[in-house]
This record gives C-alpha cells, sequence and structure tokens, in this order.
C-alpha cells in the first residue's frame, strides 16, 4: 500500500461528509465503505460545528480538511493554517480554485500555496489536473500526494482524460496519486486503481445517491476489486481475436 | 465596542480576543480564530487585543468534500 506521508491506509478509500440525507445515513454511508479517511471543511460556526466533529470522531477515521471555495492564495494558506488547529492534522487537501464554472483548480495560485504550506510543515494534498508541468512544479514545491481530478467537482462524469491520468501515474511512479472529484460510479472508480492509482475521493456520487449506504459498499468493493487487479498485472490488450480455448484436439465433423 | 463576528455586527465589551470568544458564547469550543483575515493561533488569543471595527471570524467543523 502507499505511503501518505508516512502514513499507510487499510484502505484506498477517501469519503466526502457533504451532502448525506442525515448524519445518520452519512455515519451508516461511512460504515459500509470502509474508507480509511474523511475529508471535512471549515465553515463559520453556526450552531452545528461541534455535533458535527463529534459524528466525525465517532467514525475513528483519519480526516482530511480542505480548503474548499478558496480562489486565492491568501484565503487558502489561512484556511489551511486554521484547519491544522481545528483537526490537529498537517494534512491538508488544498483547493484554490481558478474557474467557477468548471471548478478547475488555479495552477499557478495552487503552486505557490502549496510552497508556502509545505514550507510552513503541512503535509499538502494539491487538488490538480492531470498536467505534467503542474505535477512536477508541485513535487518540487515538497508534495508526496498528487490528487488530480477524474472530472469536475459533483459532475459523475468519471475519467474524462484517461490518456492524462495514465501519463501521470506513468511519469511519476514515486508519487502517491489519488484521482480526486467527478466520480459517479464504482466502475470508474476501479477503473482509477487498474490505472495504478493509489486511491480515490469521492463524495457526491454517494451522498446524492438513492442509496447512499448501498453505494458506499459499492464504492468500497470497487477500489479493492481495481486495486487487485492492478497488483496482478493486467494482460495487453490487442485488436484481433485469439482463442482461449485449445485448436489442439478439435474433433474432424464435418 | 463594535466588531464583525462572521460578518454580522456585534457588541462586545471585551478587551482581547479570548475575552470577546466567551463573551460571543464560544467558550471551550473547537474553533479557529481570524481577525482581519490573518488566522489568530488559540495560544495568542489572550494576547491579541481588538479594536473597533476588528472582523471576526471564527470557524467550526463542517461537512466537506
Amino acid at each position: 500500500m502507499r505511503d501518505f506521508y508516512g502514513i499507510t491506509l487499510d484502505r484506498p478509500l477517501m469519503l466526502g461528509t457533504a451532502q448525506y440525507p442525515s448524519p445518520a445515513v452519512m455515519e451508516r454511508a461511512f460504515r459500509a465503505s470502509g474508507a480509511a479517511v474523511a475529508t471535512v471543511s471549515l465553515r463559520r460556526e453556526a450552531g452545528g460545528g461541534q455535533d458535527f466533529w463529534h459524528l466525525v470522531e465517532s467514525l475513528g477515521m483519519r480526516v482530511l480538511p480542505n480548503t474548499a471555495g478558496c480562489h486565492s492564495v491568501k484565503e487558502a494558506v489561512t484556511t489551511a493554517q486554521m484547519a491544522r488547529e481545528v483537526f490537529g492534522t498537517p494534512w491538508i487537501k488544498l483547493e484554490v480554485i481558478g474557474h467557477a464554472d468548471t471548478l478547475q483548480p488555479d495552477p499557478f495560485g495552487l503552486l505557490e500555496a502549496a510552497r508556502i504550506l509545505c514550507a510552513e510543515g503541512f503535509e499538502v494534498f494539491p487538488y490538480c489536473t492531470e498536467d505534467l508541468v503542474l505535477a512536477e512544479r508541485l513535487v518540487a514545491a515538497g508534495c508526496r500526494v498528487l490528487m488530480p481530478w477524474g472530472a469536475p467537482i459533483g459532475t459523475g462524469l468519471g475519467l474524462v482524460n484517461p490518456y492524462g491520468l495514465r501519463a501521470l501515474r506513468a511519469q511519476f511512479p514515486e508519487v502517491t496519486l489519488v484521482v480526486d472529484a467527478g466520480l459517479g460510479l464504482p466502475s470508474q472508480a476501479a477503473a482509477a486503481m487498474e490505472m495504478g492509482y493509489d486511491g480515490v475521493l469521492l463524495n457526491t456520487a454517494v451522498a446524492k445517491a438513492a442509496d447512499p449506504v448501498e453505494m458506499a459498499r459499492a464504492f468500497g468493493l470497487a477500489v479493492q476489486a481495481g486495486a487487485a487487479a492492478h497488483c496482478a498485472g493486467p494482460m495487453p490488450p490487442r485488436e484481433m481475436a485469439a482463442p482461449s480455448t485449445p485448436l489442439l484436439g478439435k474433433a474432424w465433423l464435418e | 465596542m463594535r466588531i464583525t463576528l462572521n460578518d454580522e455586527p456585534r457588541e462586545v465589551a471585551a478587551a482581547t480576543l479570548a475575552q470577546a470568544l466567551d463573551e460571543l458564547g464560544f467558550g471551550g469550543a473547537r474553533v479557529a480564530t481570524a481577525v482581519n483575515g490573518s488566522f489568530v493561533p488559540a495560544p495568542a488569543r489572550a494576547g491579541h487585543p481588538l479594536a473597533e471595527g476588528d472582523r471576526l471570524e471564527v470557524l467550526a467543523p463542517m461537512q466537506g468534500g
């Protein structure tokens, strides 16, 4: 299993805590998923924060706070600093959003914020694209985990650029890679794991399913299947058919 | 003294950030604070004076993806 800043995760699944029909459904979904990490955020305290925190604590999972919704480097860095204190972890899912419609990361702001946070001792999980040059710069800045998107957040479109994701995997064999965002189906999570990704992070696909608990279970099974398939070494595809049943010994029946 | 708490105008008697948190009902809560856009770590709250018009942000754990 891959190293997440010195931590080995039992299961390669990170699950978000937002948008569930109720806290009880969220709790059951987490238990059914077998997720190893719960993502959380920081927002203005309006009364529900403390209860929510007790629920997350009761899950007994590692938490990954995010800087969701931040559009500037300063906002993201300050949010990360506040998250480190509240959640007691150096882990930060760094989001610096650059585009309103696609929520595409701002690669320039992301890199700047990653440099600042790595220098301050954070263990940064940057939400990025599959851009190879950006990835290289983020690694040079000190990131040991990268989290490229599968598709824009909340779309459920899956792995829209499999070529780019495969290229990223091939270029950075030593870096821990997690597909973050855009997944809609367990088969897409399995596909990411089959490519050799070290984990997937998702939220909406589970929380907005008709039955979030069952969908969480399905994603848990899918990431295990995909990881096992990758370890097993998939056969190379070919264009033409090749019979699997031996021809030798076939009867003459004309 | 008039300040804003999470973008809402509030009147406080507190002289420091730590006192203001107690006065505003956050004593003991798991929150992080920023004043005028800059993070103020918990150990620094008692020594952080508040001034008229300060913008106080009090953030808590919340759902996220």
